[in-house]
């Protein structure tokens, strides 16, 4: 088998954290920033991965396995928050909770 | 194996891309999960298959599909999609997008030095994941059961706040419907 480049492997999970970021950034809608958040989370594990594999140990797929968990339980919080605001505000911008007692 | 990974690379990066920059919610969600497979086969070449596994289970799988649920409860709908058009001008998106940019070209410079071992020539099979796991990371498995539980009861109140306020607390099964 080939060995692949572990810059590579790095560089491509900078580039998903970076798109991740730019959607944590650039967009309002609650869902999408959710949704990039779970892109860079993504990114981190697979930079644990890499990391793992470099090194043939199993610490980089154990910790991938935590952020997993931490993945499903931020989502789980932050789509039941999503659906409260909607309920609230009738909207998913988030600029609408700008105020801390709005 | 290299061309594998570096079509699977070229896969995640697009699909990701397409994922943050729709418009439509259930058309990023479907990028979202082609990027996840895309990272799930890119494990597999790294020698990593159980957690290859793992991505396409509960990430392509579990998580995508709560937020399908999710986007289904908020009917978004084309009023959405025009909502999003409105708001995603080039000049909300610009100024970040070259920051993330800048920072992005920062790491690859960092990156790109000398030293390029090679990563994916011997497998790390499930059992040295699993003895990892429970041996001398039992306290994070415990940990992390305690995150899953108490997201679970968080997601539970905050679904169930307002309806307790209208009084019918001891009816938690007709929930749901926004």
């Amino acid at each position: 088998m080939d060995a692949i480049s572990m810059h590579h492997g790095l560089i491509l999970a900078g580039i998903l954290f970076a798109l991740g970021l730019i959607g944590v950034l650039a967009r309002r809608n609650l869902l999408f920033i959710l949704l990039s958040i779970e892109i860079m989370l993504n990114a981190a594990g697979l930079a644990f991965i890499v990391a793992g594999a470099r090194w043939i140990q199993a610490d980089g797929q154990v910790m991938f396995i935590f952020i997993l968990t931490m993945a499903a339980a931020e989502v789980a919080v932050g789509l039941a928050l999503a659906l409260q605001f909607h309920r609230d505000f009738k909207t998913l911008d988030a600029d609408a909770a700008s105020k801390l007692r709005g | 194996m290299n061309t594998v990974f570096y079509i699977s690379a070229a896969i995640a990066i697009v699909s990701t891309l397409l994922a943050v920059s729709r418009l439509n919610a259930i058309h990023a969600l479907l990028n979202l999960i082609v990027s996840l497979l895309a990272v799930a086969v890119i494990f597999f070449i790294l020698g990593a298959p159980f957690v290859a596994a793992l991505e396409v289970i509960i990430y392509a799988g579990a998580i995508m599909v709560v937020f399908v649920f999710v986007v289904m409860m908020l009917n978004a709908g084309d009023e959405i999609t025009a909502q999003e058009r409105q708001w995603l001008r080039p000049q909300t998106w610009i100024v970040p997008a070259v920051f993330a940019a800048i920072l992005l070209a920062e790491l690859i410079y960092l990156f790109s030095g000398p030293a390029n071992k090679g990563v994916g020539e011997h497998a790390v099979n499930p059992k040295q994941v699993g003895l990892a796991l429970f041996g001398p990371y039992l306290l994070g498995v415990e940990l992390a059961s305690l995150l899953l539980l108490s997201g679970l009861v968080g997601a539970y109140h905050l679904g169930l706040r307002h309806r307790s306020l209208a009084g019918s607390r001891h009816d938690p099964a007709t929930k749901g419907g926004v």
